[in-house]
Order: C-alpha cells, then sequence, then structure tokens
C-alpha cells in the first residue's frame, strides 16, 4: 500500500539547510493502522506530505497505492484522503455547502455531491446543522466535518494527522471507533500521525518512531514494548507514608540476591523492583508483612508503548531503526 | 458521529467520486468565489467603489453644475485647462457650449484612466482574499491535498479575480455610460459614450489592467501572511494610474485610441511574464514549505 526507500527530504540549502526527513524506510500493508509517532517537528507532517506528492523528495523514493507521488500526485491523491493537523475549514461557507464544494473537486457532479454531503453529515451527526457556517461549530464538531470531508471521495488511503488533538474524550473516543471502523475488514488503511501514545496503543497494527526527521524504531507496539523491556519489573503498592521503609526492608530482606535496584514508582504509594525474578515477588510480599507493611498490590510490570516510546526518545539515535 | 457504521458507501448509492473527473477548474473557482463573497472586508470595496465611479461621480457633476451654473465653469478654470489641452483634445472641445466643455472634458476623458482603477481594485482585492488571505485562514493545506493539479488551483484563483473584474468594468461601462449620456445629453445633444476610446480602454486595457493588479498581488502574497497586508502592498500598483490621469489634467498626457492600444498591448506583456512568475511561486512544493 506504502512503501518507502530511503525518503528524504531537505529545505533551503547550504548552511541554513534543515533535512526535515532522512532515509525513511518503511513499509504499510493493506488494511493496517499505522502509525507515525513523534514529537513535533519529528517529520511525520513531512512524510505525509512527501507521500501525497505535496512536497517533492529531495532523496529516495517512495511508491503510495501503486504510484510514485512525484509523478502521479492527482492520481494518487484521487485515492488517498488526508485529515490536516488542523482542520482547514473555510468558516465563511455552510456545513454541507464545504462537503458539496469537495465533492465537486473530486469530480463529482452537483446532484451527487448533495447526495454524498448529505449521507456523510448523517453519519458524522451533522445533519441538523447542515446549513450553519462553519464558524459556529465546535471544535469537536469541526474536527467531524474535517473527517467528513476526507472521506467525501471515498479513499483507499487515509493520513490522519493527529486526529484527536483538542477534543474531549467522548469525541476522542468516537474518532477512535470510526477509525476502527473504517479498517474493517481492511477495507482501508489509515497512517495515523500522532503523539498520543495510548492512542497508538490501543489503534495501531504497526508504529514508526521518528526523531529529528529519522527512523528511530518500527514494528508493533508489543514488539517495541519486549525490545525495550531490559528485564522483568515487579509493582508493587504499599501505603503511600511508608513506602521509604518498605524500600528498606526489602532491601534487607532481599540484599542485592534478585534484584537489580529498588526505587519508588512513578505514583506515590509504589515501588518498583528492577530486574528482580519471578520468585522475588513471593519473597519482597512476604518480608513486607513480616515487616508489618500492608501490601495492596504486587506483580509483574509490563512495559507498553508510552515506556517505549520514552526509553527511544532518551536514547542516542538508532540509525534506520528496522525491527 | 453518531453511526460511524458505513462510512464508505456504495458507488451504487450514486457516489461514484471514480469515474468522472470533472471540470475542477470550475469547482475550486465556485468554491474561492463562494468564499470570497461571504466576506465584508472584500464585497463593501467592491460595490462601494465602483458604485463611487460609475454613478456618484457623474452624478455628483451635474448637480454641482446645475446648482452652480457658471459659478463652476468658473471655479474649473476651463480656458485654463483648454490651453493646456493636447490640440485633439482641444479641437474636440471647439464649438461646444462651456458647459458641454466641462462634460466632455471630464466625463468623456478625465474620467477615461481613472475608470481605469476600477478592474485593477476588483482583481486586487479579490486576489488578496484568494491567495493571501487563504494562507492567513489556513485552509490551503487542505486544497493541496485534492488531486487537482498546481496549474488548476492557480487557474482557478486568477479566474475568480479576472472575471468579476472584467465583468465589473464591462457592466461598469454600460452604467456609466447611460448615467454620463443622460447628465451631458442636455448639454451636448448627443450621445457622448460610448466612444472609441472607452471601447478600447475598457474591452482591451481595462482586462490588461485587471491582470496587472492581479499578477502583482499573487507575488506579494506569496511574501506576506495576511489579507491586509497584501491588499496594502499590492495597492501600490494604482500608482501608475494615478500619474495618468495626472497627467491628463495637467495636459502632459493625451491618452488617445492608440495610446490605449499600445498600453494595453504592454500591459498584457506584463501581465504574462508575472504570471508565470507567479506560477512558479504557486507550487504545492513551494506552498507547503512555507506552511
Amino acid at each position: 500500500m506504502v512503501a518507502t526507500q530511503g525518503l528524504g527530504r531537505t529545505f533551503g540549502s547550504g548552511e541554513g539547510a534543515v533535512q526535515a526527513l532522512q532515509e525513511l524506510t518503511l513499509e504499510v500493508r493493506r488494511g493496517e493502522v499505522f502509525g507515525l509517532l513523534g514529537h513535533n517537528g519529528a517529520g511525520k507532517t513531512t512524510t505525509v506530505r512527501l507521500l501525497n506528492g505535496v512536497l517533492r523528495s529531495s532523496s529516495g523514493s517512495a511508491r503510495v497505492l501503486g504510484l510514485d507521488p512525484r509523478e502521479d500526485g492527482p492520481a494518487l491523491r484521487a485515492r488517498s484522503g488526508v485529515l490536516t493537523e488542523t482542520p482547514a475549514l473555510d468558516e465563511r461557507l455552510a456545513v454541507q455547502e464545504t462537503l458539496e464544494l469537495f465533492g465537486r473537486i473530486y469530480g463529482l457532479r452537483s446532484i451527487a455531491a448533495a447526495a454524498r454531503a448529505t449521507e456523510l453529515l448523517r453519519e458524522f451527526g451533522l445533519e441538523g446543522r447542515a446549513r450553519e457556517p462553519v464558524g459556529t461549530l465546535s471544535k469537536g464538531m469541526k474536527q467531524r466535518l474535517a473527517l467528513a470531508r476526507t472521506l467525501v471521495h471515498e479513499p483507499d488511503l487515509l493520513f490522519l494527522d493527529e486526529p484527536t488533538a483538542g477534543l474531549d474524550p467522548v469525541a476522542s473516543r468516537e474518532v477512535h471507533d470510526l477509525i476502527r471502523t473504517l479498517t474493517r475488514d481492511e477495507r482501508r488503511t489509515v497512517v495515523l500521525c500522532t503523539h498520543n501514545l495510548v492512542e497508538a496503543q490501543r489503534l495501531c497494527t504497526r508504529v514508526a518512531v521518528l526523531q529529528n526527521g529519522a527512523l528511530v524504531a518500527q514494528g508493533t507496539p508489543a514488539e517495541l514494548s519486549q525490545r525495550l523491556q531490559r528485564g522483568r519489573e515487579v509493582h508493587l503498592e504499599v501505603p503511600a507514608e511508608r513506602v521509604s521503609a518498605a524500600a528498606e526492608a526489602l532491601r534487607t530482606a532481599l540484599d542485592g540476591r534478585r534484584v537489580a535496584h529498588i526505587g519508588a514508582g512513578a505514583t506515590p504509594g509504589t515501588l518498583l523492583l528492577e530486574g528482580a525474578a519471578p520468585e522475588a515477588v513471593a519473597e519482597a510480599v512476604a518480608a513486607l508483612v513480616a515487616a508489618g507493611i500492608p501490601v495492596y498490590a504486587a506483580g509483574p510490570h509490563e512495559a507498553d508503548l508510552e515506556d517505549a516510546y520514552f526509553a527511544l526518545m532518551d536514547a542516542p539515535t538508532h540509525g534506520n531503526g528496522a525491527p | 458521529m453518531s453511526r460511524p457504521a458505513s462510512p464508505r458507501s456504495s458507488p451504487a448509492q450514486g457516489t461514484d467520486t471514480r469515474r468522472r473527473r470533472g471540470p475542477v477548474v470550475w469547482a475550486l473557482a465556485a468554491r474561492d468565489l463562494r468564499i470570497v463573497t461571504g466576506s465584508s472586508a472584500v464585497m463593501i470595496p467592491l460595490i462601494v467603489v465602483p458604485l463611487v465611479f460609475v454613478v456618484l461621480l457623474p452624478v455628483g457633476l451635474a448637480v454641482a453644475v446645475h446648482l452652480g451654473g457658471s459659478a463652476v465653469i468658473e471655479g474649473a478654470n476651463l480656458a485654463a485647462s483648454l490651453e493646456r489641452m493636447p490640440l485633439p483634445m482641444a479641437s474636440r472641445l471647439a464649438g461646444l457650449e462651456p458647459i458641454a466643455q466641462l462634460m466632455v472634458l471630464v466625463l468623456g476623458y478625465l474620467m477615461a484612466p481613472m475608470f481605469l482603477i476600477l478592474p485593477l481594485m476588483v482583481a486586487s482585492v479579490i486576489a488578496a482574499d484568494s491567495f493571501a488571505g487563504e494562507k492567513e485562514r489556513k485552509t490551503l493545506e487542505a486544497l493541496l491535498y485534492t488531486p487537482t493539479s498546481d496549474v488548476e488551483l492557480f487557474g482557478a484563483k486568477l479566474l475568480v479575480a479576472l472575471v468579476p473584474a472584467i465583468a465589473v468594468s464591462w457592466g461598469g461601462l454600460l452604467i456609466y455610460s447611460a448615467v454620463a449620456d443622460a447628465v451631458a445629453y442636455p448639454y451636448l445633444h448627443r450621445l457622448l459614450l460610448p466612444d472609441p476610446l472607452w471601447l478600447v480602454l475598457v474591452l482591451w486595457v481595462a482586462p490588461a489592467v485587471a491582470g496587472l493588479g492581479l499578477g502583482v498581488t499573487v507575488l506579494v502574497s506569496a511574501r506576506v501572511r495576511s489579507f491586509q497586508e497584501a491588499y496594502q502592498l499590492g495597492g501600490v500598483v494604482v500608482l501608475p494610474i494615478i500619474a495618468l490621469v495626472a497627467g491628463q489634467a495637467a495636459g502632459v498626457v493625451y491618452l488617445d485610441t492608440v495610446a490605449a492600444l499600445v498600453v494595453g498591448a504592454l500591459l498584457w506583456v506584463l501581465d504574462v511574464a508575472l504570471m508565470a512568475v507567479g506560477l512558479r511561486s504557486f507550487s504545492r512544493d513551494a506552498l507547503a514549505s512555507r506552511a
């Protein structure tokens, strides 16, 4: 569906040149939700622009839907849809008019464009606002309208750039449901640009992590988590005021035999035993109970995509990051 | 998003998007036109300025002459003006009553180059909103992802600025001729307009002047971030027209039909050069790189 080989783009020239994307090699398969993760300025939007023939690459090559974005931009864009980071809606137009005009730009006749607009407004719950100016819509409604516009020509491939940015949890969940629906039965492929790691973990079948224009890792969220899992970790919850006492009791009881490091966890009342062997869980709980410290919870701590992401960001650049 | 159950409807439902590439430029132009006409900042000058030139100025002259009579003639210092006039113009006025001379001089001659401000202003205002305004509103990016070519996007924006500018010029000539003739007929006893000079100006020079305003505004828009900046900076192109008006009033310049044909031809050449440069600055890559 999408394949790039050493794709790169440099803005400017000479000393002021900025390498926005370098040596990007990845593949997106039909029907998957592929996540492009990275901080602002990591190269996600540049990648989307290159893959749609909006920007021309400085190096490397790409095939999208079997087409070369540099040569076949219009044909490619007729089959792809892009939700931009800002909704890019003109607030002077009415809601239905927005979809109708884009339908006509995509080659629909007036009657067909009106029918498609009506259908999308119904699907996105905006039919009651059809005649109102876009400027009167809430932020969530505008995002829904922008998503509807992205689908007006029924694209095979969708690029969604921060689709839930600024949305409340309910609206975000609706967008997530929509993405799942779009990719059901592999009917559509979605490239999801996000720095929302929870969103990526929930939705993406595979992800690529970009940092300063370079690919630092790619794979399934589980693969990335496992790669970053340096050893087993045990997570304990005790009364917050007794964390220090609990840590001391554990150091004495375990005496460094099965645990590399004992420290406070990220939230109050938690302890993390790094490099702990499985039998250390029972020993730790027994030691705490013997010391008179209640144990509210104990169990292995599995790294998730968020842990993996921040570990990658903290690490030196990994080169091309192939899995 | 009450039920995103089937966002991919079947083409059989009447929305086949793949079979037909319609007249995309017209669709783009329709969108731009709808957006432009939705802005009071754009529409107010587009209505008020033509109204002033086409109706209020000739009617104002009629009212002044009617109320002021000979005092207006003396105040206009017509004799001195005639002395400064180039010979062909002076001969056109010879033998006419002073009030008729004033009518021919102001309505038929001095207003002619001033009328060119109309297409220039209309094209510049619309182009400033369509190019720089779209950048300011951050709505251009959605268009960049549509299956349009750079030339189609650029062409649509040119159409949206040029067609109204030419329509205002040609429509303006019809209305202005009717008003000017109604004002001048009681003194001239014949129709004053349209005459060959006005026809050349409006049919040949005015579209070229609109193209000039458009071309300059396109170039300015590539370097500024707002509609107001583009409109104000692009407005400097009106200075040659002001100079032409002043030159005519001072008797330094005489704009006849031949001169208008030559000026128009030069402007068309300049327009083509400006459009070529403008199109280069309007490539997707350039626009996205600046975004």
